[in-house]
This record gives C-alpha cells, structure tokens and sequence, in this order.
C-alpha cells in the first residue's frame, strides 16, 4: 500500500475503532437522519393527501430533505473525525509524525466517506421503503447531485475545522449551525425565484442552490416532456454548480492549511487544548 | 566522528519581542543521551516543539539523521518519535489499537510483528485490549515510551518521561531508555527536572536560561567544575543567577 494511502487509512482506522468501541457514536450516525425522513415523510404524506393529485411532495420535499441531510452529514462526518483529535488533545502526537496536513485532509475525507454512507443507506432505505421514494424519477442526474453535495459538504467541515483549528475547541459551536445558516440560501424546499433579489445573488454562489433547482426542474418538466430532456435541463445548472463546489473544496483546504501554517508558525498546534487557544 | 543524529544550528524563536531561544547550537551523537536541563520557561519545551516540526523556528536549522528538517520534514520526521507527559495517547483508543494507528502514521514495516515485540519490550502484553485512558500514568507512560520506539527512531526526545512515574518503575523507564540507546545507536534528547535522574541516565547536559546555553558538559563532573556539590545545587544556581554563573564560565 502507498505510503500517502497508508497514512490517510490510519486515521479512517482511528475512526473505525471509535466506532467500534462506542455505541453512542453510532447511533448519531443514522437516528438524526432517521428522524428527519420520518418526519418529513408524514408531512408530505399530509401535504399529498390536502392538495390532491396535482403535485407528489415526496420526490420534492422528501428527496430535498434526504439531500440536505447526507450533505450535513458529510460535513459532521470531517468535523466529528477532526474534533476527535481536539477532544483527546491529539494534534501534537499527529503533526510531530510524519503526516502531512493533505494526509490528514484525506483521512478526514476518507472517515466521513464512511460515516456519511451510513446515513444515506439508512435515509434511501427509509425513504423508499417507507414512504414509497422513487430515485428513478432523478435518474442518473442523482449521481451528480451527491457529488456536488458530496463536494460541498466536505468544503463546509474543513471550514469548520479550520475555525476550530485557529480559534480553539469553544469553536466548536460555530460549526453545528453552519448548515442552518446556508439553508435559506440552498434553497431546499422552494425555488431560487422566491429569494428577495440580493438574496438570490448571495444563492447563486452556493452549489446546493443549483443542486435542488435541478432537481425542481426535473420533477417539473418529467409530466410535460420525455426523462431525458427534463434530466439534459438539469445538466448545465449542475455543471456550474460542480465547478462552484470544487472551487469552495480547494478554497478550503488551502484555508485549512494557511490555518495550520499560522498554528506551527505561532506554536499553537504545540499547545492546543481546550480554551487555551484565543 | 560518526555524523550527529541530530544538529542544530542557531536555532531562534521569538514571539514578537519576546526571545524564547536564542541562537542554539548542538548536537546529539549515535547512542548519547543528551540532558536538556533548565528552569521553567527556560526554553527546553520550545526546542523539543521545534526538533519536532510543530513549531517554526524564527531562524536556524535543524538537521535529523542528515535531513535538513524544513526541506525535508517527512523524512527528518519519519527517523524521529517522542513521548511527553502532556501528550498523551488518544485515551478512548486501546494500547493496541493506538500502536496500530501510529504504526500505521509512521508507515512502519511488519507493523504486527514489531507491536508484538514492542509490547513484550515494555511489558503491556496485558494490556493490550486495555483503552489508554483508564490505564495508570505509569503504564500510560509505558504506552508512550513504547509508540516513541515503535518506528526505531534514529532520535528519541523525552520531555520529562518519568515525571509521573514511581522510583522503581522510573528506575526500569531510565535503564531501557539507556539499553536502547547502547543498542540501537538512537540518540536522545532528554529534559527532565530530576537531577538525580539526569546524573544517572545522560551522557552530557546542556543548562538552559532565558533561551541559551549557559553550561555544557558531563552531569558528573560539572557542578564540581562550577562550584557545586550536585546537579541539584548547580541548577538551583542557575535558575536563582544565571548571569553570575556566565560570568565566572567567561573569567575561566
């Protein structure tokens, strides 16, 4: 195995025995999400049985909230892996080995992979089997949809992390409401028309907003025109929001690691422990 | 001469006007154990921090096994391992899972065959299903002694390793510390506050003040040539007068 992939797997390892080792950090992993597609599920379940047969709120709606949660959840997924290290004082045992700050990017990344799967399969698995979510009405344009939020979703958690990095473990309560800030401009459960126009600029910087657009496009059109030309609609919105994610993941990491610069440079990483740090 | 397993070259570290260390030079040879001695705040952490790449130095260098520690960190940092009584093992992970994840960081070969080895060295065998935390400061010092040996590092820095320690375990830490370094050749960088210890176990100190070298030689001979009984004495001297004690090396 190359050394590179050896060391981003000793982390998702680190992770794996946590894991293994504690049933109260498994059960976070999917009861959040498990609540959120039942919940939601019986909403618009309600909203079907109110409005009648002229609009299926479960690919809308249930499909958004299944989307928004895996993308929370791959954000939790690097900030959890990373605030391990903060809450067993882990960093100088970290960074005086031979690791690198993009190994240990990548083992973030590699440990919320894992984690965050666990979430979806338990999201789809309800979704579908529960309240009757169908994924063949996204088609494949579903794949691109994960991986911008996929994209997305790893660019918020090293964000956090890197606020929790250069402002200390009280940091930690800027991350958890990250996702809520940005959920008004994602535009999850309306279009992006209904913003106020400057919020509509602000939108159109973050790659969910494409993201569930083109999902509104495709259910929208599907009754009108063939699965293919609703899902070719789809696709340019979507390109523009893949370039935009992949520019927030680069952005990020570059911002992780000017962060970590400026901790060897001042000697925090030396002395991180918790509320120390200012 | 053999080359140094680790050299530093006029090594500064300032936090705005404050100097932390102040141009230091030295080096630790093949199976010498180096005794970094001096009173708190003296500048013995922010040397470890910086051997270890964790801290960048204002100016200076640092060479590690011949590998100059700013351009080639990775490899100057693979050869190196420490254990500190402040950096303790992850305390949720087991004493074998711990090892296996630094094994792993360290990309040592034969990982399995050499915890095994590692954990009869340093007697945790029974513990190897035991979760760091709820193990005693003395085996927990264990666990980190053993991760520090784990990659055979050509250098070895102990930042007070036996400070939690009871006599006689500090006793066995100071005599396979000192086996090792026969052995294997490892050189160390040692600081500890226990004179005693330092008498026993180092080859050669440097004392530290205010970020310098304010003395350098054998534990043994040194307070003598001072005017000390013991390293104890010469150390509260250098704590209490350091200018004093610059001033009588310079009129020697």
């Amino acid at each position: 195995m190359p050394v590179f992939l050896r060391r981003t797997s000793a982390l998702l390892l680190r992770q794996y025995y946590l894991l293994r080792g504690s049933p109260a950090r498994i059960v976070p992993l999917f009861s959040w999400v498990a609540i959120d597609i039942i919940l939601w599920g019986f909403i618009t379940r309600y909203l079907n049985s109110v409005s009648g047969a002229r609009f299926n709120f479960v690919p809308a709606m249930l499909g958004a909230v299944l989307l928004w949660d895996f993308m929370a959840r791959v954000m939790q997924g690097i900030t959890t892996a990373f605030l391990e290290d903060v809450w067993s004082r882990n960093f100088l045992n970290l960074f005086a080995s031979p690791l690198s700050v993009s190994e240990y990017l990548g083992g973030l990344v590699l440990s919320s992979i894992a984690t965050s799967a666990i979430g979806l399969v338990v999201m789809v698995a309800l979704a579908t089997l529960v309240f009757g979510l169908s994924f063949f009405v996204y088609g494949a344009m579903l794949a691109a949809f994960l991986l911008v939020l996929f994209l997305f979703g790893i660019s918020l958690g090293i964000f956090g992390s890197a606020l929790v990095l250069r402002f200390g473990p009280a940091a930690e309560w800027f991350i958890w409401p990250i996702p809520a800030f940005i959920s008004p401009l994602a535009c999850v459960f309306y279009p992006l028309s209904t913003l106020p126009h400057w919020m509509q600029w602000l939108a159109r910087i973050i790659p969910p907003s494409y993201v569930f657009e083109g999902m509104r496009q495709i259910l929208s059109r599907q009754t009108g025109a063939s699965p293919q030309a609703a899902h070719a609609i789809a696709v340019a919105p979507l390109l523009i929001g893949s370039v935009l994610a992949l520019v927030y993941l680069l952005g990020m990491a570059r911002a992780f690691t000017g962060v970590y610069r400026h901790a060897v440079r001042t000697g925090l990483i030396a002395r991180y422990s918790a509320e120390t740090v200012s | 001469m053999p080359r140094p397993i680790l050299s530093v070259s006029h090594l500064c570290k300032q936090y705005g006007d404050i100097v932390a260390v102040d141009g230091l030079s030295f080096a630790v040879g093949p199976h010498e154990i180096l005794g970094l001695l001096g009173p708190n705040g003296a500048g013995k952490t922010t040397t470890i921090n910086m051997i270890l790449g964790v801290l960048e130095p204002t100016s200076g260098s640092i060479t590690i096994d011949g590998c100059d520690l700013a351009k080639r960190r990775r490899q100057a940092l693979g050869r190196t391992n420490f254990a500190a009584v402040y950096a303790p093992l992850p305390g949720n992970l087991t004493v074998a899972q711990n090892l296996r994840v630094f094994g792993m960081l360290y990309a040592v070969p034969h990982l399995r065959d050499r915890i095994e080895t590692i954990l009869r060295d340093f007697d945790l065998l029974r513990f190897r299903n035991t979760k760091c935390g709820v193990l005693s400061s003395g085996e927990q010092t264990r666990v980190a002694l053993a991760k520090a040996m784990l990659n055979q590092p050509r250098l070895l820095l102990l930042d007070e390793p036996t400070a939690s320690l009871d006599p006689s375990i500090a006793r066995e830490i100071r005599a396979t510390i000192r086996q090792l370094a026969e052995r294997t050749g490892v050189g160390v960088l040692w600081t500890s506050h226990n004179m005693i210890e330092v008498a026993e176990v180092c080859h050669r100190v440097l004392f530290l003040s205010h970020g310098k070298i304010l003395l350098e030689g054998d534990p043994r001979t040194l307070p003598a040539d001072n005017g000390h009984q013991t390293l104890e004495d010469l150390f509260v001297a250098v704590a209490r007068e350091p200018l004093t004690i610059r001033n009588l090396q310079e009129e020697a």
